[in-house]
């Protein structure tokens, strides 16, 4: 076991050090930052002045370099663009971030386990299919639209939420109802293909040979285990929650990370992009390796191999 | 019935608590904005927002009359000028700042030689580099000197030059200990969060002058909302009262909603081609006056100005916009619309096959999309380079455009000193580097006599005009949409007076 842990600990270590690389690199094939920088109208001497302060004329290598050997001791530099500490940005938008991804989740997961357990129950017929058809719909409709079909509805028909900004437990609704449709499917999926394998089960038959009522065979034996792979599953997606919220917080205009990485990328914000990047594929791989490691402890087999 | 009660209870209990949306009864403003603020100070910013903070916040030394273009007292009551680079201004006693001190000379002394000397990384250098040096003749008198004669100089100090208290500054680049900015104007900063929401409260011992009083208003918050469909959408759901910015098909649609005005008004912000006719233009098709002549006949600008651009929009004969100083069309060549001609002066030029020129742009692509089409309709086929506008000034800059299609603005300064001369007078993006119009150009930049400075602009302008050195199309106007109740007025240097606001 420690030597597989230390094998999926270096390979994240490598993970993360590669997205840094890829990150830093792609960034500044966008152009020249001090020009973008500079704004409007800006004269030569103006950009001049920007190339100076933050070293950008100085070789790609010796940037990264300096950034990385910073980055390790926790400083994380300032922005170019908003002239704070990098960190602390970070640290206040990180919050509604995490918010948002949780809700998401809590609601994906409201929604895949009745959808997924009454598709299984029912596997084949049309409650099957609604089930289903629900479903896919989370996975065919783009996100920005059903982000402004919910703000048509909610906001600005019937106005019991706001249609965006950050303040309140109301502002989270809409994005986190987004977000959570979107990612419902893989769940219910996971949920529905998990309950049919269980409800096939000996163990199952033999409950209802008791003579158990039905819902509890349902809900008590069969969607237990059911749940099982789920867990794994909730551990990616909430990593790719935390990451992949920068549309959803942009049309929404909520104050998190994702909104934060959209306005670096506009601004060429190098420091807090490189920051943010760093800090969700961090978070992923921390996720993913989590997820590894419990799967491991279940199951021996994948230690071995 | 229980799951229907449950529903029906959760969705009232959501209803009430979402805080009242009538900002009429808390006398309150909510204005959004598309662009990220990344300072509260206006002096390290770029964005428009920047400069309607700095007019709200704080007091420059003068201000400009919108109606007469005359400037007027505010932070100082009177000045001379004892020679062509020496200005004495008076400045104005019982003046203090939002955390209560004293206004007085120290301050003006110490805020203009702070963002005078370039070390201290100002963004915008051109509205303080003039200045040589700042003393103080009296505990409420300063003497400036600038470095050699600015007609401009009372324009800067009435615009971007804003006044900040003498201890303000920790550091170059705008450090600084303060939690929040703080100035004389009429609003004061309550909140700010880099990239979120900040809010402004009114002043209550703002002095100003008659030409720039109290705030009626108890509150303005001003919020980054970056896509347009959610300010729209924010604004017809009541959680919104202000925007700007909003495209004309947009505002034509948002006019026809109930509960919301939409006020369109002309901004300083100029459209026009730019043509290069350096020695190493990459088209040397462009250095025969007959292209560039073709090229002013083909396109009907007061076509696209009306059925693209919308009302608020005027057709322009001259590089510059018509309120600023110097600005004049007088005797300027107007090129009429009219294709038959163009093919004529085409064909003249050897060109009867046709022509392929480079068209750069970086925004209003349908304008870029109207001008191919009138092009093409002459026998010019358009390459359309459409770029991000740091890619397109490194373009213009290594002058490897044909032609540019420019949208400026003059920083929102009235006189011509801010805009032809940027394009024309030798500057980094001049793209013609005419010797005798640079000459000009810098001759009536370095001048005091009113007079003098308007026939040496006029004569720019006709040169630039009879030349066909470019293609002037329009002016651009903004659209506004507000709350039903809301009382608000425009002006064309987008400055959004707020202390004017209340209402109904």
């Amino acid at each position: 076991m420690g030597i597989y842990l230390a094998k999926r600990i270096g390979l994240a270590v490598l993970v993360a050090l590669f997205v840094s690389i890829l990150a830093f690199g792609l960034l500044r094939l966008q152009g020249n930052a001090a020009t973008a920088l500079a704004g409007e109208g800006a004269s030569p001497q103006d950009i001049a002045i920007i190339v100076e302060t933050y070293g950008l004329d100085r070789p790609l290598v010796v940037q990264y370099a300096t950034w990385l050997g910073n980055a390790l001791t926790g400083d994380f530099g300032t922005s170019y663009f908003f002239k704070r500490p990098v960190a602390e940005l970070i640290v206040s938008k990180v919050g509604n971030t995490v918010t948002l991804a949780v809700l998401s989740l809590g609601i994906a997961l409201a929604l895949s386990i009745p959808l997924g357990v009454l598709a299984a129950v029912y596997s084949g017929s049309w409650i099957d299919r609604v089930c289903s058809l629900i479903s896919l719909m989370g996975q065919a409709l783009p996100s920005f639209f059903l982000a402004l079909c919910l703000v048509m509805v909610f906001a600005i028909q019937l106005r019991m939420f706001p249609a965006s900004g950050t303040g309140s437990w109301q502002h989270f609704v809409l994005p986190a109802v987004t977000l959570g449709y979107y990612i419902t499917p893989p769940f219910m999926r996971l949920v529905r293909a998990g309950m049919i394998d269980a409800l096939s089960n000996d163990y199952v038959r033999t409950a209802r040979a008791k003579g158990l009522p039905a819902h509890r065979v349902v809900l008590k034996h069969a969607l237990r285990n059911a749940l099982v792979p789920v867990v794994g599953l909730v551990t990616v997606q909430l990593g790719l929650l935390i990451g992949g919220s920068v549309v959803i917080e942009s049309i929404f205009a909520l104050d998190g990370l994702g909104y934060l990485a959209y306005q670096s990328i506009s601004y060429r914000d190098f420091p807090v992009l490189q920051a943010v990047v760093l800090l969700l594929s961090l978070v992923y791989v921390v996720l993913t390796l989590l997820s590894d490691i419990v799967n491991a402890w279940l199951d021996p087999r994948l230690r071995v191999s | 019935m229980t799951f229907y009660k449950l529903l029906l209870g959760t969705a009232l209990a959501a209803m009430t608590a979402i805080p009242a949306y009538a900002q009429q009864s808390e006398n309150s403003l909510r204005f959004a904005y598309g662009q990220t603020l990344e300072s509260p100070d206006p002096y390290f910013t770029t964005l428009r927002l920047g400069v309607i903070l700095g007019r709200n916040v704080w007091d420059t030394l003068v201000v400009r009359d919108l109606e007469s273009g005359e400037y007027k007292p505010l932070l100082a009551t009177d000045w001379t000028w004892v020679d062509d680079t020496t200005l004495d201004l008076t400045l104005r006693e019982g003046v203090t700042f939002h955390d209560g001190s004293p206004f007085g000379a120290d301050d003006v002394v110490y805020t203009l030689s702070y963002v005078a000397n370039p070390e201290n990384r100002i963004v915008s250098q051109q509205v303080a580099e003039w200045i040589e040096s700042v003393e103080k003749t009296g505990e409420h008198s300063v003497r400036i000197h600038t470095k050699s004669p600015t007609p401009a100089a009372l324009e800067f100090l009435s615009s971007q030059l804003v006044i900040l208290p003498s201890d303000y500054y920790s550091g170059p680049a705008g450090a600084t200990q303060h939690a929040l900015p703080i100035g004389t104007g009429p609003f004061k900063y309550d909140s700010y969060s880099a990239g979120g929401d900040m809010f402004l409260a009114r002043n209550d011992d703002y002095v100003g002058s008659e030409f720039k009083t109290a705030a009626s208003l108890d509150r303005v918050s001003i919020r980054t909302i970056p896509d347009q469909q959610t300010q729209i959408a924010e604004l017809l759901s009541g959680g919104l009262d202000l925007t700007m910015g909003l495209p004309k098909d947009q505002a034509d649609q948002l006019a026809r909603m109930p509960g919301v005005q939409v006020q369109s008004g002309e901004t300083m912000r100029i459209v026009f081609l730019q043509i290069n006719t350096t020695d190493d233009t990459p088209n040397p098709a462009l250095k025969d006056i007959r292209v560039r002549q073709a090229l002013n006949h083909a396109i009907d600008k007061a076509a696209i100005s009306e059925n693209l651009v919308g009302e608020g929009s005027n057709v322009i004969n001259t590089v510059c916009f018509i309120q600023q100083f110097g600005c004049t069309d007088e005797g300027a060549t107007v090129y009429e619309f009219n294709p038959e001609r163009a093919k004529e002066l085409l064909a003249e030029a050897g060109y009867a096959d046709g022509l392929t020129v480079k068209l750069h742009a970086y925004r209003e692509r349908h304008i870029s999309e109207a001008i191919i089409n009138y092009l093409g309709n002459v026998g010019v086929t358009v390459e359309l380079n459409y770029m991000q506008p740091a890619a397109m000034r490194d373009a213009m800059r290594a002058r490897t455009v044909e032609l540019a299609q420019s949208a400026w603005g003059s920083y929102s300064i009235y006189d011509l000193s801010a805009s032809t001369p940027v394009y024309y007078g030798g500057q980094p993006d001049d793209n013609n580097l005419d010797p005798e119009l640079i000459e000009i150009l810098e001759k009536a930049g370095s001048i005091m006599d009113p007079e003098e400075r308007k026939a040496l602009y006029a004569a720019a302008l006709k040169k630039i005009a009879d030349e066909a050195l470019a293609i002037p199309m329009f002016t651009l106007p903004t659209f506004y949409a507000g709350a039903e109740g809301l009382q608000f007025t425009t002006s064309s240097d987008e400055i959004l007076r707020f202390w004017e606001y209340g209402w109904e």
